[in-house]
């Protein structure tokens, strides 16, 4: 394995390993997160030396490991020419940043927390460049949205750090989703997300029908991250971030990112009429507004960023001529405004350093102050507004023919030149006034600090992008020659056009509109006073942050709207909504299938009697809801209603289910009416007509479903596997009561799961109760005093007669339920209404001196005995719950049969009886207590 | 005979009434207990995910009768997936539980715990209609139990809310298995499956209308639009590690369509085959409508988690409405990956609620966390998995369910919404990222400073975080699982063979 089958993941990844060391090291010593990222970066530049031939040997290097090979997927990356010269200023600036930001940043600033996040942000925009997967792409594309959020909130005090940040990852976020849409549609098309897949498919990808939502989507990705109308506005209040910041991200790296996606598509979507209109358009707008108002900045940082958002723009709009030459002079331009701009940012960085302020109106006459970084600027400066001999010169020069190329093309098209002109009167403007207001203009307005040359090694960075600013501009051959053509070849995926790089072309056109600006930029500026006051009155109120605040404004204001009047926090609220759902759901699915409703199935005669009694029920049912407002009645209408059922089941041979009917409907009524005592004593009326109307229709409808869903059920015939259970009771459950062995056997593990249910409502109920006080009428709903005569002694005599009969009966029912209608949960309720009879006719105190058992023991033990049931057949080689059984012959009674289920039985019988009295002797407790409470309040007062 | 896959059900179980009996021995001892239970049940997670990966299902016939008579427990890949994720997340949880004393703040809080792992376990690994009822019931009873524990207004009010709309749920679950009863004659899944090929046709219109009804009973459970309104207050006001195990609670409802209708009403089911579908992708893309409109409404971290929760059901509910292998793949993924990270979550808004003192986790400015780095980089990290942002697997499993929707006719619909939704939520929780940590106020006097971070609770909540590194990283073998897990969940004419034709050990009691 070479160094050249794994070096640039390597170079991608140390970075973000690297962040880690940076900031562990702050730790110990300031400088050594700077001197951190310093070798980190020197580490990464070393990794990717060896590969940086290849490309201009015309290779593309791919490295490529699988990743999720399900939807194409890869861990991969590339590294042509056009890779390779993003890598390399990513790389290069960045090493200037870092030893600019060690002198920038004062003792206050965590020195760790900005080399990690700015080594976090190297990496991702290397990882953007050199990615070969698309996806893949779009990860380090989202990062580079993160890590900038972070830079940019850096100095997390300040408001308009942390709403700048805000803005940038909201815009650059939402463009990075819709790269992520419009990658994913083209991987689509393509049918490989790998570049080499879709950098050959171009053809295809044009005369796919998805192709506009694929520009669209890609576009918008594009022109959110580099600051293109009308998504511009976020760049200039990202210049809250720390200077070095602004230098990095907003000059040269991650606002090109945009401007490298254009470039990296360029092959495969550019030359439709679709990619000329949006883009250029986009371009040129974005050109001619960024020029005009970077003149009326008075912040030197936010001149340089509407600077940023035009020559950004230039580029754009020579990618939309979609030539193969305004490529070449779109990278061209890439290189030259990085390096002039990166050193215009770290000269405002300097100047706001020493002199604590970028106001223009109040910095003037710096020459005098710091003439070495006065003559930096101005270089630098008229690189950007494209003076000759200098780089920003030749590409604005290339710009100018291609825009002359362009006017050509249709009758309208001479307006191009024309406001590309325009533009570039006021680049050469606001230039100027960079250099002449800041360095000339008479003195300095009241300046914070005095001024002074910034330490020599603070300069070192600037220096040498100006160097290169001018070595690029006289000897362009010998310097940018390379480097341009193998990234021009890598953009477009062939070998270069013929272009000339020479400084003189002769007396041309380009060369006339270059003195035009420059001449019209000077007389620009010398009428910029009578402008300022016509643009502050004029245009300087419009703002996009406005439009973009009153987005998110409304659409908080939405979300909430939306959220309360949905979520209303109101109980019925929600259980109309489950119910009405649920309706509308038996109705959709019912009508979907042409089927009918009812069966053919005859219906059985009806008798009087039970007519009598339904006609009970229903009315009594009635009565529940009519009554509500009176509990202890409707209460009372709820248990008959309960009643008449266990007589339905009755009716119908279930005594079993009668039974138990019967033993819940007491024990329920029961507890219920021990809660009624702490409910309001009177229920406010309902008044809203229309809701008692809805609320109607909703119940009524409800119980017609049921009722219809019922019928259609009982009309049909039915085969079930009920059969098996009737033939197979006894032979494999020892059990003539099939009801008790299907719950006790068949089915023990659903059982199993209701006594836990049982035993954590008793389990729950405690937990809810325990050390609770809740305040207790002290009289009834008639304004009655409660009665003082707590246990009566009839019943308290009679009940203690009565418990050992109630509890022989509860052994007798358990004993037998295996073949007789009977069994553990029934007998567990009937013992548990003898206990609770005892609560009820002697009160707690004297019970619970008498039944000493903790009823968490009780439900514990019970649950031992059901599942050890279950434990001792899978310790004998048999599932879980395996019954088994055997007859045995005992004197007098006889013959006897003896399942293993009856253990199982003991436990249901154990919870049920335990986890009932507990809830209601916990609810008696705290009548009890609240009661007591009371009676001791009420004697106060007397007193 | 193997009891692997009943052990996950009834271990928590037998610790649950241990656990009652121990009552008496101090929280000590129940800590142990418990934890060690937990541990235990991830071991048993692993081996049956071990035992589960050549593709074979793992029938267990409870009580030794045959299905359909009797109950049978089924572990194939999918369920042993949902256990595991239960027991690591159980596991963190409780860990927090512990940690930050929270099990003290009321009684039976690890019986109701270990009673809810069994409903949970019950739940996925079940294969009878009405058992999975009944397992229902025991989740509902120990979550309005654990909902509950540690008491207050709020929380009561909460768990009322909770509890109501449950039963009524469990009301329709009961018209709905008794109408599929009272047509296709029983109650065991993959029987039902293999009868509804033959029903006679004009009973299919009420057959469709249980499934939808039960439809509804699942997506009161998973939270899905317009049945999610108990869900937001009940998270938001409980207490941290109830919070962080209840992230599961709604991946039941999602499992549960899977399992259910999936099988029942799978690709043998003629007409009725995937008849529902629309229904969870259409109502599963309102879902997340409501749920990124609802994060950004949210007044309070807990209340904005519990929608960023809504939010990943909904993704859910969207990654099966798509239906297909590579669908269900991807949504088995991103459910790993937003149960551990929800719960996670929950925990760390306790963390910076208990930091930020009387201010609590309100949005306003408050002083300064103390660990306000660790915490802040945590959130940080928090933050990007939840909404879905790279380098983590929030991000991953988008992806997935987007790449899954590119042959989907609503493919449109899908990728505005998913994508609208991210971007929502990624600019709402910068907003309260930057509101919580970086717009602080002067250090307070003394008494109202929060609680000093909790090193040994925080552990849990980093733990839970670093699975989303690891579910990026290993994102190869993880995805192939999912994606075998997702053809066996397909393949319904294979469950309903294994389920069906599972022999019963011989049975002595039979042989007399």
């Amino acid at each position: 394995m070479t160094l050249l089958s794994f070096n640039i993941p390597v170079v991608v990844l140390l970075p973000f390993v690297g962040a880690i060391a940076a900031a562990w090291v702050s730790r110990y010593s300031r400088l050594a997160s700077a001197w951190a990222a310093t070798i980190i970066t020197l580490l990464a530049m070393a990794f990717l030396a060896p590969a940086a031939g290849l490309p201009f040997q015309g290779e593309t290097l791919i490295q490529s490991w699988s990743w999720i090979p399900g939807i194409g997927l890869t861990f991969s990356f590339r590294l042509d020419g056009l890779a390779l010269l993003f890598a390399l200023l990513i790389l290069a600036i960045g090493l200037l940043v870092i030893g600019y930001a060690r002198y920038y940043l004062s003792p206050k600033d965590c020195m760790g927390r900005f080399f990690a996040y700015l080594l976090m942000f190297m990496g991702s925009m290397l990882g953007v460049v050199l990615s070969e997967n698309l996806i893949q792409l779009v990860v380090f594309w989202e990062l580079t949205s993160l890590t900038s959020f972070l830079l940019i909130s850096y100095w997390r005090h300040r408001q308009d750090a942390r709403l700048g940040a805000r803005m940038a990852l909201a815009i650059t976020g939402a463009g990075g989703l819709a790269l992520l849409a419009g990658v994913m549609l083209l991987g689509h098309v393509v049918g490989s997300y790998n570049l080499t897949d879709v950098l050959a498919a171009g053809d295809r990808v044009r005369a796919s029908e998805l192709y506009l939502p694929v520009l669209v989507l890609i576009l918008i990705g594009v022109f959110t991250k580099s600051a293109q109308f009308p998504f511009h506005f976020w760049l200039p209040h990202a210049m809250a971030a720390p200077t070095p910041v602004s230098a990095y991200l907003h000059s040269a790296t991650m606002v090109k990112a945009g401007i490298f996606l254009l470039a990296r598509f360029f092959p495969v979507l550019s030359g439709t009429p679709e990619w000329s209109w949006i883009v250029s358009s986009a371009g040129l707008i974005t050109l001619v507004i960024g020029a005009y108002i970077a003149l009326f900045q008075h912040d030197l940082k936010g001149l340089l960023a509407y600077s940023t958002i035009s020559h950004l723009g230039l580029i754009t709009l020579l990618f939309g001529f979609g030539t193969q030459l305004a490529a070449v002079a779109a990278i061209f331009h890439i290189i030259n405004h990085a390096t002039f701009k990166a050193s215009l940012f770290m000269v405002a960085g300097i100047i706001d350093h020493e002199t604590g302020t970028r106001d223009m109106r109040r910095i003037n006459g710096l020459f005098s102050y710091m003439p070495h970084t006065a003559v930096l600027a101005m270089i630098a400066a008229a690189a950007m507004a494209g003076v000759p001999l200098l780089n920003g010169f030749l590409s604005k020069e290339m710009f100018f023919q291609q825009t002359i190329t362009a006017s050509q093309v249709s009758g309208w098209a001479w307006a191009i030149p024309a406001l590309v002109l325009i533009a570039a009167i006021f680049s050469v403007a606001y230039s100027l006034r960079f250099i002449h207001d800041v360095f000339f203009n008479g003195k300095p307005v009241d300046l914070p600090k005095t001024p002074h040359e910034p330490p020599r090694f603070m300069k070192i960075p600037v220096d040498l992008l100006v160097i290169i600013c001018l070595a690029v501009g006289i000897i362009p051959m010998f310097t940018v020659a390379p480097v341009l053509h193998v990234a021009v070849a890598g953009t477009l995926q062939a070998s270069p056009p013929e272009y000339s790089l020479a400084i003189w072309h002769g007396i041309n056109l380009p060369l006339i509109m270059s003195i035009l600006a420059l001449a019209g930029g000077a007389l620009v500026y010398t009428a910029r006073k009578r402008l300022f006051a016509w643009h502050d009155a004029s245009v300087a109120r419009w703002d996009a942050r406005i439009v973009f605040n009153a987005i998110l404004g409304s659409l908080d204001r939405f979300a909430v709207g939306v959220t309360r009047v949905f979520d209303k926090g109101s109980l019925q609220n929600a259980a109309v909504w489950v119910i009405v759902t649920a309706l509308t759901a038996g109705f959709i699915g019912w009508m979907g299938i042409s089927a009918p409703l009812l069966g053919a199935r005859e219906l059985l005669p009806v008798d009087g009697v039970s007519l009598a009694v339904l006609a009970v029920m229903m009315a009594a049912s009635l009565m529940t809801a009519v009554l509500h407002r009176r509990r202890l009645v409707s209460l009372l209408m709820l248990g008959v209603v309960g009643l008449v059922v266990s007589l339905v089941f009755v009716k119908f041979s279930a005594p079993d289910l009668a039974l138990t009917q019967l033993s819940v409907e007491v024990v329920t009524v029961v507890l219920l009416l021990l809660a009624l005592y702490f409910l309001p004593q009177s229920t406010p009326r309902e008044r809203d007509k229309v809701r008692i109307g809805r609320d109607i229709a909703i119940s009524v409808l409800a119980g017609a479903g049921v009722a219809v869903l019922t019928m259609g059920v009982l009309t049909r015939e039915l085969t079930p596997i009920s059969d098996y259970f009737l033939l197979n009771a006894v032979p494999g459950g020892g059990g003539t009561n099939v009801v008790n062995v299907i719950l006790v056997d068949f089915r023990g593990t659903d059982t199993l799961g209701e006594i836990v249910v049982l035993a954590l409502a008793g389990l729950g109920i405690y937990a809810m109760l325990r050390g609770m006080k809740l305040p207790a009428p002290d009289r009834d709903s008639q304004g009655r005093l409660w009665s003082s005569d707590n246990h009566p002694e009839i019943m308290r005599t009679h009940t203690r007669l009565l418990f050992p009969l109630m509890l022989m009966i509860a052994v007798y029912i358990f004993l037998r339920g295996h073949n007789l209608p009977g069994g553990g949960f029934i007998a567990g309720l009937i013992a548990a209404v003898a206990l609770i009879v005892q609560y009820l006719a002697n009160g707690i105190a004297w019970t619970s001196k008498r039944l000493r058992f903790d009823m968490h023991w009780v439900i514990g033990l019970g649950l031992l005995a059901a599942t050890a049931t279950g434990l001792v057949a899978m310790g004998l080689g048999y599932p879980f719950l395996t019954s088994t059984f055997t007859y045995l012959d005992w004197p007098v009674v006889g013959k006897f049969e003896v399942a293993s289920a009856i253990a199982f039985d003991l436990g249901v019988f154990l919870v049920v009886v335990g986890a009932t009295v507990l809830s209601l002797v916990e609810l008696g407790k705290l009548s009890d207590s609240s009661h007591k409470a009371e009676q001791q309040k009420r004697r106060t007062e007397v007193r | 005979m193997s009891h692997l896959t009943a052990w996950p059900v009834f271990l928590p179980l037998i610790t649950g009434f241990l656990l009652i009996l121990l009552r008496g021995k101090g929280i000590y001892y129940q800590r142990i207990v418990s934890l060690s239970a937990v541990a235990g049940l991830v071991a048993l997670a692993v081996a049956l995910i071990v035992v589960s990966l050549p593709g074979q299902y793992q029938v267990y016939l409870l009580g030794n009768w045959t299905a359909p008579f009797g109950i049978v427990l089924v572990a194939d890949r999918a369920s042993a997936l949902m256990v595991s994720i239960t027991a690591v997340l159980a596991l963190a949880a409780l860990w927090y539980a512990v940690a930050s004393n929270t099990d003290e703040k009321g009684p039976h809080f690890h019986v109701l715990y270990q009673l809810q792992l069994f409903g949970l376990n019950g739940a996925f690994l079940t294969g009878d209609l009405f058992n999975l009822f009944v397992f229902f019931e025991v989740l509902l009873l120990a979550s309005y139990g654990l909902l509950l524990h540690g008491g207050g207004r709020l929380r009561t009010r909460a768990g009322l809310h909770y509890v109501v709309i449950n039963l009524i749920g469990s009301t329709l679950f009961l018209f709905a298995v008794g109408t599929l009863y009272g047509l296709l004659g029983t109650l065991n899944i993959a029987d039902m499956a293999a009868r509804i090929a033959t029903a006679p046709g004009d009973s299919l219109g009420l057959i469709a209308a249980a499934g939808l009804l039960l439809l509804v009973v699942f997506g009161v459970k998973a939270a899905m639009f317009p049945l999610y309104l108990w869900m937001p207050g009940a998270y938001a006001n409980t207490s941290a590690p109830v919070a962080a195990l209840f992230a599961i609670m709604t991946k039941v409802g999602i499992y549960a369509i899977i399992r259910v209708h999936g099988t029942i009403f799978g690709s043998e089911a003629g007409e009725l085959a995937y008849y529902y579908m629309p229904w969870v992708l259409g109502l599963g893309l309102v879902t997340l409508t409501f749920a990124a409109l609802g994060v950004m409404a949210a007044r309070n971290l807990r209340e904005q988690i519990a929608y960023l929760v809504l939010a990943s059901v909904a993704t859910l509910l969207i990654g099966v409405g798509l239906n297909g292998s590579s669908a269900l793949s991807a949504t088995l993924y991103y459910l790993i990956h937003s149960t551990l990270i929800a719960g996670a979550m929950f925990l760390l808004a306790d963390v910076i609620l208990k930091g930020r003192g009387a201010f609590e986790d309100r949005f306003e400015s408050a002083p300064q966390l103390p660990n306000a780095v660790v915490t802040g980089s945590v959130f940080m990290f928090g933050a990007i998995a939840i909404t879905g942002m790279p380098p983590l697997s929030g991000f991953f499993g988008k992806v997935l369910i987007l790449n899954a929707a590119l042959h989907h006719e609503w493919v449109a619909w899908v990728f505005t919404i998913l994508l609208a939704a991210s971007l929502l939520t990624i600019i709402t929780m910068a907003r309260t990222g930057s509101s919580i940590f970086y717009r602080t106020l002067p250090p307070p006097p003394s008494p109202a400073a929060g609680e000093p971070l909790n090193r040994n609770a925080f552990m849990a909540v980093i733990g839970l975080f670093l699975v989303s590194p690891v579910l990026v990283i290993c994102a190869q073998p993880v995805t192939a699982f999912t994606a075998s897990a997702a053809e066996q969940l397909l393949d319904s004419t294979a469950y309903i063979e294994a389920v069906l034709s599972a022999p019963a050990v011989n049975n002595p009691s039979i042989e007399e």
